[in-house]
């Protein structure tokens, strides 16, 4: 859509791990470009690879091959010096906000641990720069600057690690399940603060998520993966109002809506993934798909565009009901 | 039928003893539950679902708990009862189903055997007849081959196909109450819409009353008949489900409804979050629990703690000084 070159550009991305003398294909050749200032959702049951993928793009998975262009700079052909400082352009957040701040240090040491690994703020304007970054994530530094994280809840540690992230002015954030593991109340306002950060700070976003509802709450773009692959991408609205894919579908049918009206006579996705470690031949989905046929069993679909911008991998995509 | 409820709860309190003084984690709550009925239990972490439902089973710890009130289950004082006793009323009248279907199943003993243990110790059938029963069981709960997953161990099974043997192992005595705490947190989608509608399709066919605990919203909208929000350990509304979503008087239910991203929100919908977060119990001040987040509340709120009072509707009660305009059910709009 737009001219400029897109901040991320990632090519046949697999990551294989070995698993019992097997191999197994945890991210199955994804391809995707996400521009700058745009949110892309990553929705997935548990198991698709979502995390392993939000993981290899960091380069923490090193057994990644394919390609991972951030700003038209290839990750994969950097290595010591120059990868780590490419990365400082990209940051990630993860589920659990208290296992992942050390419980030994106080907290206006863990946002300032980025800036004196790469001394790139010292003396007071360190002190300076985690006082404005920990006030903008709603940390007030000089009540609670000194203390550890147990004395935060997981709300207020997801927001430290939201100030850690951003110390070192990310371009590209990656959000790995950030609100799963808090209260509904609480996720909204973390939900609130990303949206806020996120225009001040001028981000992209990965946003990986099992839940729908947030994952399109937050995003421009929505990326659905299946056993490894993309099977469907779509601006956000449009994949809600009409998904292609039946595995789209039918995972909208499954959301619980907190609404007494919605209709009981859902059609809801049987069964469970089947095992990355011997997954179908053809297409992934055929197994649980209500519309297979021989030749989802025969051939793999190849991702194709059934309308701009939205991308679905599947022999018989869905037409929008009009 | 008698008009006796099967389940009947009133002023229940429990109250820990901790270094920071008396924890009052269930604060004065009373309910009613009859047969064949499903009632929804929603708060946040903290709220006191969890020690309800413990309470309500007599499982809470021996020392440094209080307990008082009444809970009468089927014509049984629950508070107050010896081991023993309550062992009756285990498996044939109430079960329970936890969290997590891992750490609720032992891991080094077949499933099987442990659906067998229930009906072998507490309902005495012999080993073969047990075996028939539990891989009855086990095809009731939807676990496909279920004769050979009699053999299976819990780590040989996905979280969904445990938390079905779970569900068999409360199934096996036949409970006329089941008490599911959180039971598809921390399960997929797909997986938690099959286990909700199973539990369903089980009440009706077993007859069975389930009391749904659940921070989930989504969970209780359509599978349950009555609600009950709790916040900080008291009851903040309770009533019909529909009622509770449309009509709500009380600030912290409204506050839940429209904190939960909505699938038919359009892409960046600003949340409407509620500020702060749920208190400690130990410190808690005398009056409403939601004050200190309540952008209605006034120094009343804050010294005194409001009681559950009458909405229009029958069965509906809310405990609030300043209710929220009951809402048309055309428009849905605030006023």
């Amino acid at each position: 859509m737009t001219e400029t070159t897109p901040l991320l550009r990632v090519r046949d991305l697999s990551v294989t791990f070995p698993h019992r003398g097997h191999a197994l294909t945890a991210v199955d050749g994804v391809s995707f470009e996400v521009s700058r200032g745009e949110t892309l959702g990553v929705v997935g049951e548990s198991g698709c690879g979502k995390s392993t993928m939000g993981r290899a793009l960091m380069r923490i998975v090193t057994s990644a091959t394919g390609s991972v262009e951030l700003n038209g700079v290839d990750l994969t052909s950097l290595r010591g010096r120059a990868l780590r400082e490419t990365r400082r352009k990209m940051q990630m957040i993860f589920q659990d906000p208290i296992s992942s701040l050390n419980p030994r240090r106080r907290i206006a040491d863990i946002v300032a641990e980025p800036l004196d690994a790469w001394k790139s703020a010292t003396g007071t304007e360190r002190d300076a720069t985690v006082e404005k970054l920990l006030r903008e994530v709603g940390i007030d530094p000089a009540l609670h600057g000194r203390r550890y994280p147990r004395q935060f809840s997981g709300g207020q540690c997801q927001r430290i690690s939201i100030a850690r992230a951003l110390a070192m002015r990310p371009e590209l954030l990656i959000c790995d399940e950030v609100v799963s593991a808090l209260d509904v109340s609480v996720q909204a306002q973390i939900l609130n603060l990303l949206e806020d950060l996120k225009a001040e700070y001028g981000l992209t976003l990965i946003f990986i998520a099992h839940d729908l509802a947030v994952v399109k709450n937050v995003s421009d773009r929505i990326a659905v993966m299946y056993l490894g692959q993309i099977v469907e991408m779509a601006p956000a609205q449009l994949l809600y109002d009409a998904p292609a894919h039946p595995y789209t579908a039918l995972l909208l049918g499954s959301a619980l809506e907190a609404d007494p009206d919605q209709s009981r006579e859902r059609v809801v996705l049987q069964g469970e993934p089947p095992s990355p470690l011997d997954p179908p031949s053809g297409c992934r989905f055929r197994t649980r798909c209500p519309d297979a046929t021989d030749l989802c069993a025969r051939e793999a679909p190849v991702p194709r565009d059934v309308a701009p911008g939205h991308r679905v991998a599947c022999h018989f995509p869905r037409r929008r009901a009009d | 039928m008698s008009d006796q409820p099967l389940l009947s709860v009133r002023n229940l309190n429990t109250t820990f003893a901790t270094p920071a003084g008396p924890l009052r984690a269930v604060d004065d709550v009373s309910f009613d539950l009859d047969a064949n009925e499903t009632l929804g239990i929603v708060g946040e972490s903290g709220s006191g679902k969890t020690v309800l439902a413990r309470t309500l089973m007599g499982l809470q710890p021996r020392q440094n708990v209080a307990v008082t009130g009444s809970v009468r289950l089927a014509g049984h004082e629950v508070v107050g009862a010896s081991t023993s006793q309550l062992r009756e009323l285990w498996s044939s009248e109430v079960a329970m189903v936890f969290q997590d279907p891992m750490t609720s199943l032992n891991p080094v003993m077949r499933v099987g055997r442990q659906i067998d243990e229930v009906l072998r110790v507490r309902h005495g059938m012999d080993r073969a007849a047990a075996r028939t029963r539990a891989i009855e069981l086990l095809d009731l709960v939807g676990i496909p081959s279920a004769a050979q997953r009699y053999r299976a161990y819990p780590f040989e099974l996905s979280g969904g196909m445990r938390q079905r043997v779970v569900i068999a192992i409360a199934l096996a005595g036949q409970p006329r109450l089941l008490i599911a705490d959180e039971p598809t947190t921390g399960l997929d989608v797909t997986i938690q819409a099959q286990i909700l509608d199973l539990l369903d399709s089980l009440r009706a066919q077993m007859g069975m009353s389930v009391i749904m605990i659940t921070h989930d919203l989504g969970v209780v909208a359509t599978r349950t008949s009555r609600l009950l929000v709790m916040y900080a350990g008291r009851m903040a509304e309770t009533g019909p489900t529909g009622d509770v979503f449309r009509q709500h008087r009380m600030p912290y239910t409204r506050a839940l409804l429209e904190s939960s991203p909505k699938l038919s929100n359009a892409p960046h919908t600003r949340l409407a979050a509620i500020p702060g977060q749920p208190p400690n119990l130990a410190r808690v001040g005398p009056g409403c629990h939601f004050a200190p987040r309540c952008g209605y509340a006034t120094d009343q709120c804050r010294n005194d703690a409001p009681p559950l009072e009458p909405a229009d509707r029958p069965g509906h009660l809310f405990a609030c000084w300043h209710p929220l305009a009951p809402l048309s059910e055309t428009t849905g709009a605030p006023s």
